[in-house]
C-alpha cells in the first residue's frame, strides 16, 4: 500500500534541547495512524513540522511519494494536509458556514460573500461524511462535539485528505467520543487518511490501524494495533511496565479530619447548589466524591476552601470550626487544595515556575523575611520540588509556567500542595487531560499521602479514577448526598444509579 | 527570544518609527528635517549644530531632565497599577490633589527647611494615595470599572483643588489667580543656582520613587502578591491572597507616585499654590510612559526621558520653525505602535525571515 | 545595528558640514531689531490677548521689514511650566526684546529678569515686578469699562429696563478694574440699575459662558458685559441666538472690537452693542519702536483713556447718536480728571444693586 506521508529520520533541535531525534513516521493511505507518546515526547513538534510551523534540522518529508519542502502552513494546506487543533479556532458569534469559509470566502459577482453557495457545500460535505451539522447554526449555540465537527468540516471544505487530529477527545463526553470514532471510520471509507495524536490507549485500540510511539523525542517503534495489547503500547510509551490499577493497601482510617455538617451553599445564580450536605473524611483514607458535572461539586469545594460564602451549616477541620475563616487561614490551618482548573485557579501562568511554587508561602520564612523576598531560599525550594516531583521544564525553575506542558503544570501544583503537608488534601480533577505516565505518577502520590496518614477528599468526574483510588465513595446528586459506600462493596453500575439520583444509599459506610 | 522581542524591540522600533515619521511629516509639509534634527539634538545636548561656536548650553539638558521628572513619577504610577492588572487613568487627578496637599502644607505648617519640604512631599503622596483609594475600593468590592471612576475624579480633583485654594489658602492679591508664594522652607531649590533652568532637588524624590517601585515590585512579598493578582486574580484568590486588599493597596501606591509628581512640580517649578485653569496632562502622559516602558523599572525611566525630551523639545522645535504639534505627533505615533505591538511582532518576524534567507543566499554565493 | 550606526554617522557628518557652510538660521542682524514673543497655552491665534499683542508686534515688524522665523518668532507654551524655558531660550538667543502678555507670566518673567538683567523685556498687564530692563504695560481698564457701562446703562434705560449683567472669567485685581469701571459707568447714567454678576472661573470655557449668559438674560438682564476671554465667546453666542429669535438683548465685548463675533441672521446685524478695546497691540508696538529708537525704558507704562490705551471702537453701529454723544462727554470728563473712576468694585454686601456673590 502507498504511503500518504513519510517523515524520514527527522531531527529537530531547539536551543538547548533536541525535540525530535531521528524520528521516522510512515502513514499508509486510507488508514488511521496513531502517534502515541507522553506529554513532552515530541508529538507536537513532529506535527508542527509536518504542518509547516517548524523546519526540521535534519531529515526529509515525502507526501504521496514526492519529496516536499513545507515552509509554511499554506504549503501544507496546498498539499492537502489539514489539522484539527485541540483548542478550536472558531469565532463564537459566527455561524458554522461563516467559520468554515473564513479566509477563503466565495464571492458573488458583486464582490459580496456568497453565503448560500458556501452553506450548500457545507451541507453536502456534512451529509457525505455523516457529520450532521447545521450550516446556519451559531457556534456559541452548539455543543463542543459539534464544534469539533465544524473543525473537521473546515478541512474537508479545503479539500484536505490527510487529516491530523491533535488530542481530539480531550474535550469530549464519552458519548461524543463514541460518535467521533464513527466519523473517523467514515472518513477513511471516503478515502481520507488520518493521523491521530493521543495518549489514550483505549481510543487507539478502538479506531487506529497502526501506531507509532515516541518517547523523550526518540522513535521507539511502529506497531499494528490489532496485534498489540494496551499494556504493550503503554510500556513502549513510558519505557517500563505500567499498572493501570492503582496498587494500594487497605486503608487504615483513624480520626475524623474534615467534618462537614449540614452544609448549605448557594451558587453564583443565588440558587441552593449544596443542600444539607454532611460528610466526614478521616485521616488515612481517600474519600472519592463522584457525581455528574454540575451537581454541586464545585460549590462544595469552594465552600470548604472559603471561596464561597456558606449559607448555613458548619465545616470542622480537626474539630476546629473553620466555617467563617478567610481563605488564607483555612489553608494555613491544614488544607491543601489542587483546584479543578489549573490554568485559572491553580497557577499564575505568567509567573516563573519557582514563583508558583511559593504562591502560598511566599511571605513565610525562609522564603521571605520582614516582607522582603529571599530569592535564594525560593530557588533552592524550587530546585528541590522539581527534583522530588520530576517536573520537566525547559529552563528549570525560571521557566515561565505558561510554556510548560499540562502534565508538568499539574505536577507542579501537586508538588506544591503535597509539600505543604496539610492534614487534608482536597484534590479536584487531578488528572484531567494528562497522559498515562503523569496519571500514574499523580495517583501514586495521592495514595502515598493517604498512607502518610493524611485525609484525602478526591473530587472527580471520571468514575474510573474514583473507583481506582478511593477507599470510600460518596456520591453527590443535585447538591445532596445520594450515596456513601465502601469501594469494595460497590460497582460502576450502582454508582451510576446513585449519580443519576435513581437510588439513594446513605449511611452504609458512615462510621 | 520572543519574550525579549516583546519587551525591548517593540519599544525601540516604535520610538525609531515615531521619530522617523516626524521627520517625514516635517519634510512633506515643506519644512526642513535638518532643522528638526538640530532642534532635537539641541534639546538633548544643548549643542546647536548650526552655531557650533556657541558651545554647549547646559540649560537645555537641565530642562530636559526637569521635564522628565514628573513623567517618570506618573509613569511609575500607571505602571504600578498596571502590574496589579489595573488601569489608573486617574493620575492627573492624583497629581492635582498631590500638588494641593503640598501647597496646603507649604503654606500652613511652619518647620525648618528640609523637614518642611519632606512633609510637603509626604502629604502630597498621601493625598494622591487617598484620591486613588476610592476607585480602588469601588473596583475591588463592587467591581465598578476603575477607568470610569478615575476619569471622573480627575475633574473633581481639579475643581476641588481650585475651591480649596480659593477658600482656605491666602491668595496673592496682585493677581487673585494663585496663592502667595511658598515660604523659603518649603520647596526644592535649584541644583545649579546660576543656571536659569528650574532643575531642582526634586529629582531626589524621583530617584527614591524609582527605587521604591523597583524594590516593592521585585523584592517584597507585597509586590509578589500584587504581581500574582495582576496576572491572575483568581489564582491569587485561591492561594489565599487578599485580592481586594491588594487592589486597593495598589491603587493607593499608584496614587502616591502621582501625588509625588504633583509635589515635585509645584515645589520645584511654581513655588505657589495654583488655581488650575487646565490640566497639566502629566497624569495622562504617564500612561504613555508606562506603556512604552512596559511597566518595568528601567523601561519607565528610559521612556520618561524619551517623553521628557519630546516635551522639552517644544521650545527648540518652534525656535527652528518646526511646529510644536510635531512633537505630539511623534508621541502619538510611538504610543500607537506600542499599542499594536502584535502587528509589529509579525512585521519584525517577517523581516527576520527575509534577512535569514538573504544570508543563506550570500553563503551559497560565497561557496561558488 | 551596525547599519544604524553607519547611517547615524553619515547623518551627523552631513549636519556638521551643513553647519559649517550654512548657518543662516536664527541669528540677529546687527541693524535690525529682533524680538521673541512667548504665548501661553492659548497660542498666537486665541482671538484675544496673545493675538492682539502679536498683531501689534507684527505691525512693527512689517513696517521695518523684519522676516518672521528669522528676525522674530513666537514660542507657544504647552503648559505653565514651559514659560521659563521659553523665555530663557529667547534670552539665550539674545533677541533685542522679549514680549509676554498676561499676568500668568509674572513669576517666569521675574525669574528671567533675575537671570538675564540686561535682557529687554515687555510684559503686559503686570505692574508689580522689578527689573532695570523690564517694561511693564498696564491699562486703565476701569476707564474703558466705564464707557461700556455708560453705553449699557443708557441702552437699558432707553428700553425701559433696569437690569444689566456682568460676567468675569476669573477674579483678580486686574479683572476687578473692569467691574469697578462698569459699575461706575452704569450707575452714572442709571443709578436705579441692578447689576447681575457671575464668575465663570475659566477664561477658556465658552459653554460655561453661554449658560451663565442664559441665566442672566432669563433673570432679566438687558445688556451683559463680559470680561472673560474665550469664555466670553459663549456669552456673545447666547446673545446672538436670542436676538436671532427676536429677543431684545445685548452684549458688550472686551479686549478687541468683537462686533463681528456677534453677527447673526444674514450677518448684517450684530448682538454686540459695543466693545471695550484694550490696545495691547499699541503697547507691543510702542515698546518695539522704543527699542528701535534706543529709548526703551524699564518702567511701568500706563495706557489709559487719555493716551488711547483703552477706548470704544471707532464704529459703533448699534449705538444711537444720543448714547455716542454721552460717551464722548464722559470720555472728556475722565480725560480731564473731572471723573475719577474706581478700581475696586462694590460687592453685594456693600451695595444692594449688585446681585451675585464674588
Amino acid at each position: 500500500m502507498a504511503y500518504a506521508i513519510e517523515m524520514l529520520n527527522i531531527t529537530k533541535d531547539f536551543p538547548g534541547i533536541r525535540a525530535n531525534d531521528n524520528v521516522t513516521l510512515q502513514v499508509e493511505e486510507q488508514t488511521v495512524h496513531a502517534l502515541l507518546g507522553e506529554n513532552g515526547a515530541g508529538k507536537s513538534t513532529i506535527m508542527s513540522i509536518l504542518f509547516g510551523l517548524y523546519q526540521p534540522t535534519k531529515g526529509t518529508i515525502k507526501v504521496r511519494g514526492k519529496e516536499v519542502n513545507i515552509k509554511d502552513p499554506n504549503v501544507a494546506t496546498e498539499l492537502g494536509i489539514g489539522m484539527v487543533h485541540q483548542h478550536f479556532k472558531l469565532v463564537d458569534n459566527f455561524t458554522v458556514t461563516e467559520n468554515i469559509i473564513l479566509g477563503m470566502e466565495p464571492k458573488t459577482k458583486y464582490y459580496t460573500i456568497d453565503i448560500k453557495k458556501a452553506a450548500k457545500r457545507v451541507e453536502e460535505l456534512s451529509k457525505q461524511y455523516g457529520l450532521n451539522v447545521d450550516p446556519y447554526a451559531k457556534i456559541e449555540d452548539i455543543s463542543v462535539g459539534m464544534q469539533q465537527r465544524v473543525e473537521i468540516l473546515k478541512m474537508l471544505y479545503r479539500n484536505s485528505d490527510i487529516l491530523i487530529f491533535d488530542e481530539p477527545t480531550a474535550v469530549l463526553t464519552p458519548q461524543e467520543i463514541h460518535e467521533l470514532m464513527g466519523i473517523m471510520r467514515n472518513l477513511i471509507k471516503e478515502g481520507k487518511t488520518i493521523l491521530l495524536i493521543t495518549h489514550k490507549l483505549k481510543e487507539i485500540k478502538a479506531v487506529a490501524d497502526r501506531c507509532t510511539v515516541l518517547r523523550k523525542g526518540k522513535y521507539i517503534g511502529t506497531v499494528d494495533v490489532a496485534d498489540t495489547s494496551e499494556e504493550q503500547m503503554a510500556e513502549m510509551m513510558v519505557g517500563r511496565s505500567v499498572s493501570f490499577a492503582v496498587e494500594k493497601e487497605e486503608a487504615k482510617p483513624t480520626d475524623v479530619v474534615l467534618d462537614i455538617q449540614n452544609l448549605n451553599v448557594k451558587n453564583v445564580k443565588g440558587l441552593l447548589a449544596v443542600k444539607d450536605f454532611s460528610l466526614q473524611v478521616r485521616a488515612g483514607e481517600i474519600l472519592g466524591l463522584a457525581g455528574i458535572d454540575g451537581n454541586g461539586q464545585t460549590e462544595l469545594v469552594y465552600a470548604l476552601t472559603g471561596l464561597t460564602k456558606i449559607e448555613s451549616g458548619n465545616v470542622l477541620l480537626k474539630g476546629k470550626d473553620i466555617t467563617k475563616l478567610p481563605i488564607k487561614q483555612r489553608l494555613e490551618s491544614g488544607i491543601s487544595h489542587v483546584p479543578e482548573d489549573r490554568h485559572k485557579h491553580g497557577l499564575v501562568l505568567d509567573f516563573q515556575l519557582k514563583e508558583n511554587f511559593v504562591l502560598h508561602c511566599y511571605h513565610k520564612e525562609p522564603y521571605a523575611k520582614n516582607g522582603i523576598l529571599n530569592p535564594k531560599a525560593i530557588e533552592e525550594y524550587a530546585d528541590k520540588l522539581i527534583e522530588q516531583f520530576d517536573v520537566r521544564c525547559g529552563q528549570g525553575k525560571d521557566t515561565v509556567t505558561r510554556s510548560m506542558s499540562g502534565g508538568n503544570q499539574q505536577k507542579a501544583i501537586i508538588a506544591r500542595e503535597i509539600d505543604r503537608s496539610s492534614d487534608l488534601l482536597l484534590v479536584v480533577q487531578p488528572t484531567r487531560g494528562l497522559d498515562v505516565g503523569a496519571i500514574e505518577y499523580i495517583h501514586s502520590r495521592i495514595v502515598e499521602e493517604r498512607d502518610k496518614g493524611k485525609a484525602v477528599l478526591l473530587v472527580s468526574l471520571e468514575l474510573d479514577e474514583i473507583m481506582n483510588l478511593s477507599d470510600r465513595i460518596a456520591v453527590i446528586h443535585n447538591g445532596e448526598l445520594s450515596g456513601l459506600v465502601y469501594r469494595k462493596d460497590t460497582d460502576e453500575n450502582e454508582l451510576g444509579l446513585m449519580m443519576s439520583g435513581s437510588i439513594k444509599k446513605v449511611g452504609a459506610a458512615n462510621e | 527570544m520572543n519574550k525579549k522581542r516583546s519587551v525591548l524591540q517593540i519599544s525601540l522600533f516604535a520610538v525609531i518609527a515615531g521619530i522617523l515619521l516626524g521627520f517625514v511629516v516635517v519634510a512633506i509639509t515643506g519644512r526642513s528635517p535638518f532643522n528638526m534634527f538640530v532642534a532635537l539634538v539641541r534639546s538633548m545636548t544643548g549643542f546647536n549644530l548650526t552655531k557650533p561656536s556657541q558651545g554647549i548650553n547646559v540649560t537645555y539638558i537641565l530642562n530636559w531632565f526637569l521635564n522628565t521628572m514628573p513623567l517618570i513619577l506618573t509613569g511609575l504610577s500607571v505602571g504600578f497599577a498596571y502590574r496589579t492588572g489595573l488601569f489608573n487613568i486617574g493620575g492627573e487627578g492624583q497629581y492635582i490633589v498631590g500638588a494641593l496637599a503640598a501647597s496646603v502644607v507649604a503654606l500652613t505648617v511652619k518647620l525648618p527647611a528640609i523637614p518642611h519640604t519632606i512633609l510637603c512631599v509626604v502629604a502630597a503622596m498621601a493625598a494622591g494615595a487617598l484620591w486613588a483609594v476610592l476607585p480602588g475600593i469601588l473596583k475591588a468590592y463592587k467591581n465598578i470599572s476603575e477607568v470610569v471612576i478615575c476619569i471622573m475624579m480627575n475633574y473633581i480633583a481639579m475643581y476641588f483643588s481650585n475651591w480649596v485654594v480659593r477658600t482656605f489658602l491666602e491668595i496673592d492679591t496682585k493677581t487673585n489667580a494663585r496663592t502667595i508664594g511658598f515660604p523659603e522652607t518649603a520647596g526644592f531649590g535649584k541644583v545649579f543656582a546660576n543656571n536659569p533652568s528650574n532643575f531642582n532637588w526634586g529629582f531626589l524624590v524621583v530617584v527614591v520613587c524609582v527605587l521604591i517601585y523597583w524594590f516593592v515590585i521585585e523584592k517584597t512579598t507585597f509586590g509578589f502578591s500584587l504581581r500574582a493578582t495582576g496576572f491572575n486574580k483568581e489564582s491569587a484568590r485561591f492561594a489565599g491572597m487578599k485580592v481586594e486588599r491588594n487592589i486597593v493597596a495598589s491603587m493607593a501606591i499608584s496614587g502616591a507616585f502621582a501625588g509625588a509628581a504633583g509635589a515635585v512640580v509645584i515645589l520645584g517649578i511654581f513655588k505657589y499654590g495654583r488655581i488650575f485653569s487646565a490640566m497639566d496632562n502629566y497624569g495622562f502622559d504617564g500612561i504613555s510612559v508606562a506603556l512604552v516602558g512596559m511597566a518595568n523599572t528601567p523601561g519607565i525611566v528610559l521612556a520618561g526621558f524619551l517623553f521628557g525630551l519630546l516635551k522639552a523639545a517644544n521650545t527648540n522645535l518652534q525656535l527652528f520653525n518646526i511646529p510644536m504639534e510635531i512633537s505630539e505627533l511623534m508621541q502619538a505615533t510611538i504610543i500607537f505602535l506600542v499599542a499594536i505591538q502584535y502587528g509589529i511582532i509579525l512585521l519584525l518576524d517577517k523581516f527576520d525571515n527575509r534577512k535569514k534567507k538573504g544570508e543563506v543566499v550570500t553563503e551559497g554565493g560565497a561557496a561558488k | 545595528m551596525k547599519k544604524l550606526v553607519k547611517i547615524l554617522l553619515v547623518a551627523l557628518l552631513a549636519c556638521a558640514c551643513l553647519a559649517a557652510c550654512g548657518g543662516e538660521t536664527g541669528g540677529n542682524n546687527e541693524e535690525k531689531v529682533s524680538f521673541g514673543f512667548v504665548t501661553d497655552i492659548g497660542g498666537i491665534d486665541d482671538k484675544s490677548f496673545n493675538q492682539t499683542s502679536w498683531e501689534g508686534a507684527k505691525k512693527f515688524a512689517d513696517e521695518v521689514g523684519l522676516v518672521e522665523g528669522t528676525d522674530y518668532k513666537y514660542l507657544q507654551s504647552d503648559s505653565e511650566s514651559d514659560y521659563t524655558p521659553n523665555l530663557t531660550t529667547f534670552a539665550d538667543e539674545e533677541v533685542d526684546l522679549i514680549i509676554a502678555a498676561g499676568y500668568l507670566f509674572a513669576d517666569a518673567i521675574q525669574a528671567t529678569v533675575n537671570n538675564y538683567p540686561d535682557q529687554k523685556i515687555l510684559i503686559i498687564d503686570v505692574d508689580y515686578l522689578a527689573g532695570e530692563n523690564l517694561q511693564q504695560a498696564v491699562f486703565a481698564e476701569h476707564e474703558g469699562s466705564f464707557l461700556v457701562g455708560v453705553a449699557a446703562g443708557l441702552q437699558a434705560k432707553a428700553a425701559g429696563k433696569t437690569t444689566v449683567g456682568y460676567i468675569v472669567g476669573m477674579e483678580s485685581v486686574t479683572m476687578d478694574k473692569f467691574e469697578a469701571g462698569y459699575q461706575d459707568g452704569v450707575w452714572a447714567v442709571c443709578p436705579e440699575c441692578t447689576i447681575l454678576r457671575d464668575n465663570a472661573n475659566d477664561f477658556g470655557a465658552p459653554e460655561t459662558g453661554k449658560s451663565l449668559a442664559a441665566k442672566q438674560y432669563d433673570a432679566g438682564a438687558y445688556v451683559i458685559y463680559h470680561a472673560a476671554g474665550g469664555t466670553g465667546n459663549g456669552v456673545i453666542q447666547e446673545a446672538a441666538e436670542r436676538r436671532a429669535n427676536g429677543e431684545d438683548v445685548w452684549v458688550c465685548g472686551v479686549d478687541t472690537d468683537q462686533y463681528d463675533y456677534g453677527k447673526y441672521g444674514d450677518g448684517s446685524k450684530s448682538a454686540v452693542l459695543t466693545s471695550m478695546m484694550k490696545r495691547v497691540d499699541v503697547a507691543a508696538y510702542n515698546a518695539l519702536k522704543a527699542v528701535e529708537a534706543g529709548t526703551f525704558e524699564g518702567k511701568v507704562v500706563v495706557y489709559d483713556l487719555a493716551g488711547g490705551g483703552v477706548s470704544l471702537p471707532a464704529e459703533n453701529p448699534n449705538l444711537s447718536e444720543d448714547i455716542l454723544k454721552a460717551v464722548e462727554d464722559y470720555t472728556a470728563k475722565i480725560v480731564n480728571g473731572e471723573i475719577k473712576v474706581n478700581v475696586t468694585p462694590k460687592t453685594q454686601a456693600e451695595d444692594a444693586r449688585v446681585v451675585g456673590q464674588k
